[in-house]
């Protein structure tokens, strides 16, 4: 059995531990809510945006548009959007296991990253880092999403790759996140919304259809990556603060365990005190 | 009087900036200002850096800066989906008037590798602001 002073110090160890795992899932708590009030504020925007970009490409069916075929280059980029520190659980590693597990290998892809951790284990992996932002993903704004898309696009435009892709988190609820990876050029729209879009639609363009999209969807893409990230923040801090109250209720059970332990070993030794006084005084009589 | 209004929303990625009930909203389009009242035939377009005048039921308006966005007319609905939005008293006049300065130097310059066009946006959003401020005084 451990002596009493290495379970002391084992319990003021987990104990301190414990404090630590507290202050941080009380800090997520706090993050989440801002973070998800973002979101919420956010979603009209992309609602709107996403019906508008489908109006119009039901309008834009035979529209010859770069942004809307194939391109001849086999290069991918993909944004990353992931956190700048761990301990979030799975938040991170879920997000690059949804990358490796997809079609985006290393040899023909690029990596955009706006968060460290997604940086860091990719480019363990093998995968090229384009660019990286990690300061965006503390605060993101639109006007950062603006820069990465313009750089996009413009590598898009210049034929140095030929598909964008976005790997993000979900945030369904404060427990359940869900890694995503969405493709974002060639512009792909659910066929059925678009279906039922055209059949109610008559809307008309100014200027004509083909100019709308150039200008229009830029933006859309742009506002998926700004979505993406103001969601990802979101997760991050649900995952977090999930991951901080296991280990602290991991934490209260471990000391829980120590402390019987403790007093066991306690017990024991006066016990085992008590014993040798007897049979000392036995010895002596 | 009540049977003219139309409901007008403007939406940025932030938040919505603006909802409400309007009888005329005028704004800027790339193709030129444009007005409309209720029962426009259904249009999207794109907006240019300007003012956006919402009228609303008793002739009252209100004024608010937009750059870069489209706007989508439905008969009874108007909605800009704006990138940025600005009420009058949001705005940093000096901002607006060093950003102007730095645009018209960056153009009168004239070096290869400018992005005319960006150069251009950005003096045509600060001169919107300034608009803006000069009106209301």
């Amino acid at each position: 059995m451990a002596s009493m002073r290495d379970i002391k110090r084992r319990k003021s160890s987990v104990s301190s531990t414990q404090q630590i795992t507290k202050a941080m899932k009380l800090v997520s708590t706090v993050k989440l809510q801002k973070a998800r009030n973002r979101a919420e504020q956010s979603n009209p925007y992309f609602d709107y945006m996403y019906k508008t970009v489908c109006s119009m490409l039901a309008k834009a069916g035979e529209v010859n548009h770069p942004y809307l075929k194939e391109s001849e280059s086999d290069k991918k980029a993909i944004i990353t959007i992931t956190s700048n520190r761990g301990l979030a659980g799975g938040y991170n590693s879920n997000v690059v296991k949804t990358i490796t597990g997809s079609e985006l290998q290393p040899e023909n892809t690029e990596v955009y990253c706006i968060g460290n951790k997604g940086e860091e284990a990719l480019s363990r992996k093998g995968y090229t880092i384009a660019a990286s932002y990690p300061e965006v993903i503390e605060q993101p704004t639109y006007e950062d999403a603006l820069e990465i898309s313009r750089t996009l696009l413009e590598a898009y435009a210049n034929g140095e790759i030929g598909e964008i892709y976005l790997a993000y988190t979900h945030f369904k609820n404060t427990v359940s996140q869900e890694p995503k990876l969405l493709k974002l050029l060639p512009v792909e729209i659910n066929e059925d919304e678009v279906a039922e879009e055209s059949a109610t639609s008559l809307m008309n363009f100014e200027p004509n259809e083909e100019e709308a999209l150039d200008m229009i969807i830029p933006k859309y893409i742009t506002s998926l990556i700004y979505g993406g990230m103001v969601e990802s923040v979101a997760s991050e801090n649900g995952a977090r603060m999930q991951a901080m109250d296991s280990a602290t209720s991991n934490a209260e059970e471990i000391i829980a365990d120590l402390s019987l332990k403790y007093n066991r070993a306690r017990q024991g030794s006066i016990t085992q005190e008590l014993t040798e006084i007897i049979a000392g005084a036995e010895a002596i009589s | 009087m009540a049977d003219n209004l139309f409901t007008v929303e403007i939406i940025t990625p932030d938040r919505i900036f603006y909802h409400g009930e309007a009888s005329m909203i005028e704004f800027n389009t790339t193709e030129g200002e444009i007005g409309v009242l209720k029962d426009h035939i259904p249009l999207t377009t794109v907006l240019a850096p300007g003012i956006v005048t919402v009228t609303l039921e008793g002739g009252e308006t209100k004024q608010a800066v937009v750059h870069a966005g489209f706007a989508e007319i439905l008969g009874e609905k108007v909605t800009l989906l704006a990138e940025i939005a600005e009420w009058p008293d949001e705005i940093d006049l000096d901002r607006a008037r060093k950003a102007e300065d730095r645009a018209r130097e960056r153009l009168a310059k004239h070096e290869a590798s400018l992005d005319v066009a960006r150069a251009e946006l950005a003096l045509k959003k600060s001169l919107a602001r300034q608009d803006i401020l000069a009106g209301k005084r």
